[in-house]
């Protein structure tokens, strides 16, 4: 069965709960270090043991990202990346996987750029199951939030350390999909996670929303992922995926080994992931 | 949008709008931060303890009110309109930054925060904030693009004496919009003791209404001061244009005066048919940044494009949200000034007034150098002084090919 939008995510969440495990997410970014590799590293990170995927659309400014991912966005754009391309590589992959829920994140200025009609409708039709936009919170939900659920698109929000009780009903109240809880404040790609920390934010989380809790910065390694894995329903690596791929590109590795090293870091990634199963 | 429609001093609505305008975009980590901003701002504003502070400040420590004076010879070299400068670079830290700089650490010693950053591009924002952090005995971090170091090495300087740390930032283009991207990530890092002092009336809201109430005793006393002097309100304003706040400053006191007409002058860098310059408005389309929907320069899939300008202060490409506002509803005139004009009236001021003013006023100062003339001889002109120019005299040597 092919499921589409948010059946896929839901679908994916579901499966996991029924192999009493947590998933590993992994991030990449579009184009990163050009078109032709970065779509054979996304249509290797499933069988490497990636059970949902986060496409970064590249952007000039991204404010919200640390060095890694500020790198990958600037060596992408150089590549000439476009949000018409990024969709172009979803599609592609789609013709090879059509279970993995992908999920594209990014900031709103390409995405006000391109019109967000258009973009949520060739968004849909290239095979994206969900949105997540840093720079638009839920006092701006007319703007993206409403009109990518009205598609039949998720809008994936984070919530942060500063969310506090009274805060987290507006953040929940238009997620859809899963919730994505940044584990410190602060930027991508620095800092370390505080899996104690983690444990009784998603304890407060859970409480209130019936959605899958996803954990994301500070998780670079597998034992870091296997920690978070333990009290979260999905661990998500960026920056480390990222660098792995930048540091291969500038080695003048060839595309087949950038994407062998990125296929091997997500596989022990996976491994830590499945190593804790959970009731 | 709640805009009562005769009025133009209305905004921002209570979501930080201008008509489609301004707003909240930031993420998540900031959110509650600029709501308790926005409390806290709200809060002062209603307290008149906290007005009574930023006037001893103004009065003694900036020297306000800055004169308002008769440029006479200028006047009869050009041969039109009356000339009026607002001399908001006779302020302490020679501009009119200082003013939101006094308003913002007040705000942040209220709020009980313990540590300052800003971003800054020529470096006069930077120097104000630091002025202001030594004055309170706050630690302050400035982000700085690599690029303005370099051209702006006295400011830089200036600084450190205050006791900032200059943060080089080397990502990106290496200029103001990445020190303003820095100091975000900064801020989203130490969440819990730092105030973040943005230095134009653009970012999410509350900022630029903020920015803009701190900045606009400029208007304020010009009204008062042209009054006194002709006994009555001017014809015509004139302001330069990078994020906005001297000319937010300047204007908001006149937006509902129909018969005052209100120029707004961008960077027009090498010429804006050149793709080389930092004029949103003349140059740009709406998008988001920096918290704020506004005219941006970027490229058909939403990247942000470099600016160019002379004057590091004005060298952003995006402006202040109201600005966006003003301009689609044709209440303020905006034009470009490129350059070579600015330089020009750089040089002009200095031999015909005895005023070096700064690179981003002589923008100003270039489009009256074309107004004035067109204008009859009793019309008033009033154009915002609004930074002195010991700061430019190595870039203007050098686009002069002068050694110095």
């Amino acid at each position: 069965m092919v499921a589409t939008g948010e059946p896929r995510i839901a679908a994916r969440f579901a499966a996991l709960k029924a192999e009493k495990r947590s998933g590993l997410i992994t991030f990449l970014t579009a184009g990163d270090p050009n078109m032709e590799t970065s779509l054979e590293v996304l249509k290797a990170l499933p069988a490497a043991g990636a059970d949902l995927i986060e496409i970064g659309m590249p952007f000039t400014d991204p404010m919200a990202d640390g060095p890694a991912i500020q790198r990958a966005n600037l060596r992408a754009l150089k590549a000439g990346v476009t949000v018409k391309k990024t969709l172009a590589m979803l599609t592609q992959f789609r013709k090879t996987d059509q279970m993995t829920p992908v999920v594209l994140m990014g900031y709103y200025n390409p995405i006000h750029a391109y019109g967000v009609p258009a973009f949520l409708k060739d968004a849909k039709a290239a095979g994206c199951d969900g949105l997540i936009c840093v720079d638009v919170p839920p006092e701006e939900d007319q703007e993206l939030a409403l009109p990518t659920r009205a598609v039949g698109l998720s809008f994936i929000r984070l919530a942060t350390p500063t969310t506090d009780a009274k805060r987290l009903p507006k953040v929940l109240q238009n997620t859809s999909g899963f919730l994505y809880y940044v584990s410190l404040a602060g930027i991508t790609g620095v800092g370390a996670v505080d899996p104690a920390a983690v444990a009784a934010a998603v304890q407060r989380l859970k409480a209130k929303t019936p959605l899958p809790v996803a954990v994301g910065f500070g998780i670079r390694t597998a034992s870091q992922a296997e920690a978070i894995a333990r009290v979260a329903d999905a661990a998500v690596v960026g920056s480390a995926l990222v660098d792995c791929i930048g540091e291969a590109a500038a080695g003048g590795k060839k595309p087949a080994e950038i994407v062998a090293s990125a296929a091997a870091l997500t596989r022990e990634l996976a491994g830590g992931v499945r190593r804790a199963s959970r009731q | 949008m709640k805009q009562i429609p005769n009025t133009f001093k209305a905004g921002p609505d209570e979501n930080g709008h201008f008509g489609i305008y301004g707003g909240r975009f930031v993420s998540e980590t900031l959110m509650p931060l600029i709501l308790e901003l926005e409390e806290a701002y709200r809060a002062a504003k209603a307290d008149p303890k906290f007005q009574a502070e930023i006037d001893y400040y103004n009065t003694y420590y900036i020297g306000r009110p800055s004169p308002l004076y008769f440029a006479e010879r200028l006047t009869k070299h050009l041969g039109g309109a009356k000339i009026y400068f607002k001399r908001d670079e006779l302020n302490h830290t020679g501009a009119h930054k200082i003013n939101n700089c006094i308003g913002q650490i007040l705000l942040a010693n209220r709020m009980g925060r313990k540590r300052i950053i800003a971003e800054t591009g020529a470096g006069q924002h930077g120097v104000a904030t630091a002025t202001v952090a030594a004055l309170f005995g706050l630690p302050c971090t400035v982000y700085m693009g690599e690029m303005d170091i370099e051209r702006q090495q006295p400011n830089v300087f200036r600084m450190k004496l205050l006791g900032a740390e200059v943060k080089p930032v080397t990502s990106g283009s290496r200029t103001l919009k990445d020190a303003m991207n820095e100091a975000l990530r900064d801020w989203v890092t130490n969440v819990a003791d730092t105030f973040y002092i943005i230095g134009t009336v653009a970012g999410p809201h509350p900022y630029p209404a903020m920015v803009r109430d701190f900045q606009s005793i400029i208007g304020k006393e010009a009204r008062q001061q042209m009054m006194d002097a002709e006994g009555r309100a001017p014809d015509s304003l004139v302001a330069c244009i990078g994020g906005g706040s001297n000319a937010m400053g300047l204007f908001y006191e006149f937006l509902d005066d129909a018969a005052v007409k209100i120029y707004g002058v961008e960077a027009g860098g090498h010429g804006i048919e050149t793709g080389q310059h930092a004029a949103s408005l003349t140059g740009g389309v709406p998008g988001v940044l920096h918290g704020n929907r506004t005219y941006l320069l970027q490229d058909a899939d939403g990247q942000i494009i470099e600016a160019h300008s002379i004057s590091a202060g004005l060298d952003y490409p995006g402006i202040g949200p109201e600005h966006a506002w003003l301009h689609d509803a044709k209440r303020v005139t905006y034009t470009s000034i490129t350059d070579t004009e600015a330089l020009d009236a750089f040089q002009m001021c200095a031999k015909l007034e005895g005023i070096i003013p700064a690179l981003e006023p002589s923008h100003a100062l270039a489009f009256v150098k074309k107004l004035a003339p067109t204008l009859p001889k009793d019309h008033l002109l009033l154009m915002n002084l609004c930074g002195r120019g010991d700061k430019d005299i190595f870039n203007v040597a050098k686009a002069l090919g002068t050694k110095i």
